[in-house]
């Protein structure tokens, strides 16, 4: 009986999905299961000839909170950016940075913290050059502390030299350690060696502005499209800064115009996933993301598209809570219940919609070292799904905690997909672990922070997409000081292992890789964290679109590669 | 009259201005960050952003400064929804379409509801009063989120007579969104109005007026219907402001850059400024309207007398 819950829940999704099934009509029960691995990019593979018309029409689930990439920190802004700009370099169809404005490599000092980089002739949509001021004047205006940039800090601290400082107002804007050589050559500083710096040159915070078209513009730059000034594939059209629709226009001044075949794309918001799905289906639309209900409705539908994301979903153990220690902080009870729920059934039947059973903390088809391996093959499955070895590690935990019975809150957010995973999750957990109760606590996602900050809580869900393609944006999570960690879990060895990856080992890819994931493996040996899964998103895609490319940080997808194909 | 509605001018500054207060301080016991991304941010990183939009003063001079700004007409800058948009522009750009379906659907609700609810009174426990009736029953149990995915689906999927979604096809665009929000009005419209009716229909001044051999049509709208409004403009009053500024379900359904799905957002994603612009408008629409209405009385029915009116 403890599974009622569950019960009514799947029951109450599969008596819905029928009903929308009846709606959907069209017969899409097709049987015909489509082979698709997960893969990074959703082409399709099927090549035909390009049509005249290059038109694409897309969907995004939220308007533009700004165009301005200095203050920009939504994936909408992040992905629009990444289409109508260009930075020093941009990530490619195989999802690796290769030099984009900055013309070839740059050269690297032999203390590997002063990149020089050349620039290519490119210009600007109004036929201005773009030059290396425009990196420095965008870098500094995102540093200084009078933008209120969010990311301006939080992607340039501790690895452009100065910008913490300038960020906390104790040095001048000048004093940022990147700086115009000439109009050409860019000179950029770090604080201390940093191996994936140039996949981070292709992040949104990174992209050059024009000095004179922001001055001018003052308080009215990018609240609009024609506000705007783009150096990328596209520009930005029929944008009034508060609407729910806009365009990307094919930009003719793009160094690189050539490769670029779509002309215009038309994006509306469409906030309901049920409305997306209608407009894809009367054809006003090329693609719709599938969440929730649909997702299960369309999953063997032949149009379908699946892309794993590098997101990671994980159980968080609080072990101290109120200056008193948790049960959590006894290892064996936090081993228990990370090896207590059958993650295969999660992604299958509650989430269904692509995820993967996630054993690991660095997400798989995410990281790669020079010879193209993933980071995931060092160390492959951490910690899985056993039942029995879960059940003993529980006994011997009670024992050593003096206990038989333990009741543990765990705290989630209020969306559906996150209630339904919460209350699986206590349903295996439950009776996996005898003795166990685990309070459900779902709360908006302001507040699940705001009590994550003050640690106030046993259990949480939690998840963590990449700012940079290394394996380092999971790993320093938890570290002892790291404003992730408020969980109380602290390990030299870790700390060290992390130290020394950003330190002495930055420059030597081999032994930095061995130290990372020295590190995860030590973090689930300990199960400070319990991994759950690793997000799939499944959507409709028609089969005359072609070329979008995915990517696994910064702007989601790329465009400049795309083309129609098939579309009478 | 002038003095009265001079007088009913200052309550209404009165009245707004203690909405504000107690909308500033509510908003500012709302747990979180308007920071967008503080689940990324250090501490320390997140004041930065939080200082660049005056968060770091003291609550009390936060007060003060909003409320000097709003004095003088300043309704302050969207802090993440639309990153340092005026919120007037925003509430500018957003009321257009929200007010057009609005008025379309209180408009057609209205007159239909009318319609069914004299028929319905005329021909009382008719075939024609019972099937008014489950008309209007299923206008305000059906929720509007069905509603409208059924409008869509059938109207727009399956027949194509208008678009699915999106703001693009001028007054097409706007006739099914106009229809899912019609249904409220029109099922309160119905009841009210066959309620009212019957009750005035069995009074004495319309026996006297049948006696007096007036027509079944002229004691109908001239005599009845008249009287049977006053209850109606009570409740059409209130329910035209929160139809005209806007409905989440159905602006959203339809993709419909309105104003009610904005203000929706800006409480969960904590844009205080947004939340802050968007509820005083609506005060200030809702107040207005109160008045009108309370001023439309004593045009229908001259025996509600205003209060100082007589000077």
């Amino acid at each position: 009986m403890k599974n009622s819950k569950l019960f009514w829940l799947l029951s109450l999704v599969l008596v819905l999905s029928a009903f929308l099934a009846a709606c959907g009509g069209g017969g899409d029960s097709s049987s015909e299961t489509t082979t698709e691995t997960e893969e990074g990019t959703s082409e399709s593979g099927a090549s035909g000839e390009p049509d005249a018309e290059q038109v694409l029409n897309l969907m995004e689930s939220a308007e533009i909170p700004t165009m301005d990439s200095a203050i920009a920190e939504d994936a909408v802004a992040f992905n629009i950016l990444n289409n109508v700009n260009e930075g020093l370099y941009r990530l490619n169809q195989e999802n690796v940075a290769e030099p984009a404005i900055a013309e070839g490599e740059p050269t690297i000092s032999e203390d590997g913290l002063t990149y020089t980089f050349k620039l290519r002739d490119a210009k600007w949509d109004n036929g201005e050059p773009v030059t290396a001021q425009d990196f420095v004047f965008a870098w500094q205006r995102a540093i200084d502390p009078a933008t209120g940039s969010p990311y301006g800090p939080y992607m340039m601290g501790g690895t452009i030299k100065n910008a913490a400082k300038i960020a906390a107002d104790e040095m001048d804007k000048e004093e940022l350690g990147v700086k115009a050589v000439d109009e050409k050559t860019l000179e950029v500083t770090l604080e201390r060696p940093t191996p994936y710096f140039l996949s981070l040159m292709s992040f949104g915070t990174f992209l050059p502005q024009n000095e004179k078209f922001v001055t001018e513009k003052g308080d009215d730059y990018a609240s609009n499209s024609e506000n705007l000034l783009s150096n990328g594939p596209f520009k930005l059209t029929n944008w009034d800064g508060t609407g729910l629709t806009w365009s990307m226009e094919k930009n003719p001044e793009y160094w690189d115009a050539e490769t670029v075949q779509l002309e215009t794309i038309n994006v509306d918001v469409v906030k309901e996933p049920a409305t997306a799905v209608n407009l894809y289906n009367s054809g006003e639309k090329d693609r719709a993301l599938l969440t929730g209900e649909f997702a299960l409705q369309y999953a063997d539908n032949e149009e379908v598209v699946k892309e794993l994301e590098p997101t990671i979903f994980y159980l968080k153990f609080n072990q101290e809570r109120n200056g008193e220690k948790t049960p959590l902080a006894n290892v064996n009870i936090r081993k228990a219940i990370a090896m207590a729920f059958n993650k295969q059934d999660l992604v299958d039947v509650v989430l269904a919609n692509g995820s993967l059973p996630a054993n690991y903390l660095v997400p798989t088809e995410f990281t790669f070292d020079e010879n193209k391996a993933d980071f995931r093959e060092v160390n492959g499955d951490l910690i899985s799904f056993n039942a029995e070895e879960a059940k003993k590690l529980w006994a011997q935990g009670l024992e050593e905690e003096g206990v038989t019975e333990v009741t543990l809150e765990l705290l989630g957010g209020d969306t559906e997909t996150a209630k339904s995973m919460d209350e699986y999750l206590k349903s295996q957990l439950e009776e996996n672990l005898e003795g166990l109760t685990v309070k459900l606590k779902a709360v908006p996602f302001q507040v699940r922070l705001e009590l994550d900050q003050k640690q106030d809580y046993e259990i949480q869900t939690a998840g963590w997409g990449p700012d940079y393609q290394d394996p380092m944006t999971f790993i320093d999570l938890f570290v002892t000081d790291s404003s992730q960690n408020r969980m109380s879990y602290s390990n030299a060895e870790y700390d060290a292992l992390v130290e020394s990856a950003k330190g002495e080992l930055a420059q030597d890819t081999a032994a930095r890789w061995d130290a990372m994931a020295q590190a995860e493996k030590l973090l689930l040996e300990e199960a400070a964290i319990a991994p759950i899964y690793q997000r799939g998103l499944m959507s409709l895609q028609k089969p005359y679109v072609q070329g979008i490319v995915t990517h696994p940080f910064g702007g989601d997808y790329s465009y400049k590669w795309a083309y129609v194909s098939g579309k009478q | 009259m002038a003095r009265y509605i001079g007088k009913r001018l200052i309550y209404m500054l009165i009245t707004l201005a203690l909405i504000a207060t107690f909308t500033f301080f509510l908003m500012k016991i709302l747990p979180g960050s308007p920071v967008a991304s503080a689940d990324k941010l250090s501490p320390e990183q997140r004041a930065i952003v939080e200082a660049r939009y005056g968060l770091d003063k003291p609550l009390p001079v936060q007060y003060f400064d909003y409320m000097f700004g709003l004095a003088q007409g300043d309704l302050g800058i969207s802090i993440n929804q639309f990153k340092g948009a005026n919120v007037t522009d925003v509430i500018q750009s957003r009321m257009g379409p929200s007010a057009q379906i609005g008025f379309q659907g209180m408009l057609l609700g209205t007159f239909l509801g009318i319609l069914l609810g004299m028929i319905a009174a005329l021909r009382q426990n008719t075939w024609v009063d019972y099937s008014s009736t489950l008309v209007a029953i299923i206008g305000i149990s059906i929720p509007s989120f069905v509603f409208a995915s059924m409008l869509q689906y059938f109207f727009a999927l399956k027949l194509e007579w208008f678009p699915v979604a999106l703001w693009k096809d001028g007054f097409m665009s706007s006739v099914l969104p106009s229809i899912a929000l019609a249904m409220f009005p029109l099922a309160t419209a119905a009841r009210f109005i066959r309620t009212e009716m019957i009750e005035v229909l069995g009074s004495d001044y319309i026996t006297l007026a049948r006696a007096k051999g007036a027509s079944g049509t002229e004691i109908a709208f001239k005599h009845a219907f008249r009287n049977a409004l006053i209850p109606l403009i009570t409740v059409l009053g209130p329910m035209a402001v929160g139809i005209l500024t806007g409905s989440l379900v159905v602006e959203q359904i339809f993709a419909i850059p309105g104003i009610g799905e904005q203000f929706v957002k800006s409480i969960m994603v904590n844009d205080f400024s947004i939340i802050m612009g968007t509820t005083i408008f609506f005060s200030v629409f809702l107040i207005v309207v109160i008045l009108i209405v309370d001023i439309l009385y004593g045009i229908i029915d001259p025996r509600i007398r205003l209060s100082g009116g007589k000077s």
